[in-house]
């Protein structure tokens, strides 16, 4: 009788964990492929502007940044107007032409013509910036704009 | 010499390798798709002539430095702004517009094709204000194509435009295209803004 005695003896048996380390590199894979590093430091204020018109831009490296907003915390000593940030810097109007022009020349040629530059500018900038704005970009040709807003209705405030 | 198993390499603590890893990435990721109101702005050249456009085909909006909005010589809410944008488009005056469903009252624009926007705003506007006035004049648009797309095609005009740009879509693309070229042909999108 001893025989069945010892399997009755048996405790519960431990959980094999072995192929957590799978499961954790899967996860770790997605969010690899996932991540889109933050390309430019923020230094100004950029709250954007609801709107529920909108289409998405999709293809990411066909896209040209420029930021506008208030200098934030950090960086009281530019002022409070609202500045352009082009790549890590604060930028002036004239200085985006040449920003758009070595943007140009990082891509392949038969791609400029599907450039895109995306407006990213804080909700409570004055129009007068972003008509210079508009107004050096038609000087260098670079007629596709879009105006980068979160999804939300235009009421909700 | 007895031959020895080679001693195993304790891979417990290889889970918590990878949840330093994946937290690092959770922190870092953000999985945001830009989305926004796409325009396209006039070409540089200089007016070569004056093109003579009735002031009736032309419905005024005007951006004051305070935010406020005089539509047409009249002050206005936003929230009124979309119908009366629709209103003004789809009027057709002249009758040569079969499709639309205004009120066809002379005084407002002659059709679709011929009516434009123009879009004014001062240096002191908010950026905000801009973009909810873009916006609705945007979802004017919308809302009558999406209109004529379901009286004609059966289907929303934004649906058509998602399928298309849809790469997985089994239907016919090119059909498609021209739906929605034919669409976009009876709607114009005729934005003008004034510097």
């Amino acid at each position: 009788m001893s025989k069945f005695k010892k399997k009755k003896s048996g405790d519960m048996p431990a959980v094999n964990t072995a192929s957590l380390p799978d499961i954790v590199f899967m996860l770790l894979f997605f969010f690899m492929v996932a991540t889109v590093m933050r390309q430019n430091t923020l230094m100004i204020d950029n709250n954007l502007p609801f709107a529920d018109q909108v289409e998405k831009l999709d293809k990411k490296d066909l896209v040209m940044y420029i930021y506008a907003g208030k200098p934030s915390q950090n960086y009281k000593q530019y002022g409070t107007e609202a500045r352009i940030q082009l790549n890590d810097k604060l930028a002036d109007v004239k200085d985006i032409a040449a920003f758009i022009y070595a943007e140009r020349e990082s891509k392949r040629e038969e791609l400029i013509p599907f450039l895109t530059t995306a407006l990213k500018v804080d909700s409570d900038a004055n129009m007068g910036l972003i008509g210079d704005i508009k107004q050096e970009l038609r000087k260098v040709n670079a007629l596709k704009i879009n105006y980068t807003t979160k999804k939300g209705s235009v009421f909700g405030r | 010499m007895a031959k020895r198993a080679a001693p195993e390499v304790n891979a417990g603590s290889m889970a918590d390798i990878a949840f330093l890893l994946l937290i690092f990435f959770l922190v870092t990721t953000t999985i945001e798709v830009d989305s926004g109101i796409n325009r396209k702005l006039p070409p540089m050249e200089e007016s070569e002539e004056d093109v003579i456009i009735k002031q009736k085909n032309i419905f005024t909006v005007l951006l004051n430095g305070k935010d406020q909005l005089l539509v047409e010589d009249e002050l206005m809410e936003l929230k009124d702004l979309r119908k009366a944008a629709k209103e003004f488009l789809d009027n057709g005056g002249d009758g040569s517009c079969n499709y639309c469903k205004g009120r066809k009252d002379p005084a407002s624009s002659d059709n679709p094709d011929k009516a434009i926007i123009s879009l004014k705003n001062e240096r002191e506007t908010t950026y905000k204000t801009y973009i909810a006035v873009q916006n609705e004049l945007v979802a004017a648009y919308n809302e009558l194509r999406d209109a004529r797309a379901v009286a004609q095609y059966g289907q929303p005009f934004t649906e058509m435009e998602a399928n298309y740009k849809d790469v997985n879509w089994p239907g016919n693309k090119e059909r498609l295209k021209e739906k929605i070229d034919q669409i976009k042909l009876d709607y114009p999108q005729k934005l003008s803004e004034v510097q």
